[in-house]
């Protein structure tokens, strides 16, 4: 009886020691690895934000962080480099748009070019919004041309009903 | 006269979906492999580098004259595709062709060079990729169109065979040189 009971457990923390390490698998793919060095934390954190909010040409639908492709190495060394010489995250992204332009960006900046990409979805919204207004609006009306009432006689035909009821 | 209007306006999601389906329609046939180039109208950017052969080289040892630089590697193989173009081309003397070696070795780019022919004026070794991240290049082969002041005026991605040549480099050098008479 106590057999079989210890061997249950044996089995369970088993079990749970498969499953976390399971868990911890995916801990160790880290895309990339990053061997450049940094002076402090901050300047490793705008590392991994520029890394991954860039896009690589080559491969595309990766970032840089992702990609194993020639130039998002280069590329990946610059911005390491730019970092290291004090160049502000502004700075950086201007550099890669003079030579890769808007593609190069996961979060496209806000220029004429792009105005239709950032807002396009509200005014599709907002198209949206005012046919749904327009068509709520003629069921109300058709509904009340049904009936023939103003509000003050539906209202004395609805306590009408309650009463009967 | 309002219900000829009201008649017409039934149609107006049929006409916007027709538009939309247009455009999408349009969208599924776009080359998003091909990325137009930032550096069309710009300068070429300066450098300080060597040859393949390891002599000095910079911007100022560049042709005088409408030129093409292409971006070439011993790892590449749609290279070896497009080589017999500009072999014709520089056999011919149409044009001077510049190479940029780009992240490769010294070594395997002078042995390309052996096997194949170099068709060269002389081509810049460009191990790091520094020299391609000016020219927003993102992968061999590329080729662009140099005029005589030193400014890219066209980019081709991949292939550079005959067909492209005729097509899209002739008619722009036709346009280049009639614009600087």
């Amino acid at each position: 009886m106590t057999g079989s009971f210890r061997r249950e457990r044996v089995t369970w923390r088993f079990f749970l020691c498969s499953l976390t390490l399971m868990l911890l698998l995916p801990l160790l793919v880290h895309g990339q690895v990053d061997t450049f060095e940094f002076d402090t934390p901050e300047q490793q954190a705008r590392f991994r934000q520029l890394s991954n909010e860039l896009r690589c040409p080559m491969c595309q639908n990766t970032n840089l962080t992702g990609s194993t492709g020639g130039v998002a190495e280069d590329l990946r060394r610059e911005v390491h480099r730019m970092i290291m010489a004090g160049m502000s995250n502004e700075e950086i992204e201007q550099f890669m748009f003079e030579r890769y332009g808007d593609f190069i960006f996961y979060r496209p900046r806000l220029r004429a070019e792009t105005v239709l990409l950032w807002f396009g979805p509200l005014i599709f919204l907002i198209i949206g919004g005012l046919v749904a207004y327009s068509i709520w609006r003629r069921a109300k009306a058709s509904e009340q041309a049904k009936t023939g009432l103003d509000a003050t006689e539906r209202e004395r035909l609805e306590a009408l009903l309650r009463r009967e009821s | 006269m309002s219900a000829i209007i009201q008649r017409w306006k039934l149609f107006i999601p049929v006409l916007a979906f027709v538009a939309l389906s247009a455009l999408l329609w349009r969208g599924l046939y776009l080359d998003t492999s091909e990325l137009p180039s930032m550096l069309i109208d710009k300068p070429m950017p300066a450098f300080e580098l060597t040859t393949v052969e390891g002599e000095p080289v910079s911007i100022d040892d560049l042709p005088g004259e409408m030129f093409l630089l292409n971006v070439w590697g011993s790892y590449c193989l749609p290279c070896l595709v497009e080589h017999p173009t500009f072999m014709r081309l520089s056999e011919e003397g149409e044009i001077p062709v510049v190479g940029v070696n780009y992240r490769d070795r010294k070594d395997l780019a002078q042995e390309w060079l052996e096997d194949n022919g170099d068709p060269f004026a002389f081509s810049i070794l460009d191990e790091s990729g520094r020299l391609g991240i000016d020219l927003g290049v993102y992968g061999a082969p590329e080729t662009y169109l140099v005029d005589a002041n030193g400014v890219i005026r066209y980019r081709h991605v991949s292939v550079l065979d005959e067909n492209v040549w005729q097509q899209e480099f002739i008619p722009a050098i036709t346009e280049l040189r009639s614009e600087s008479q």
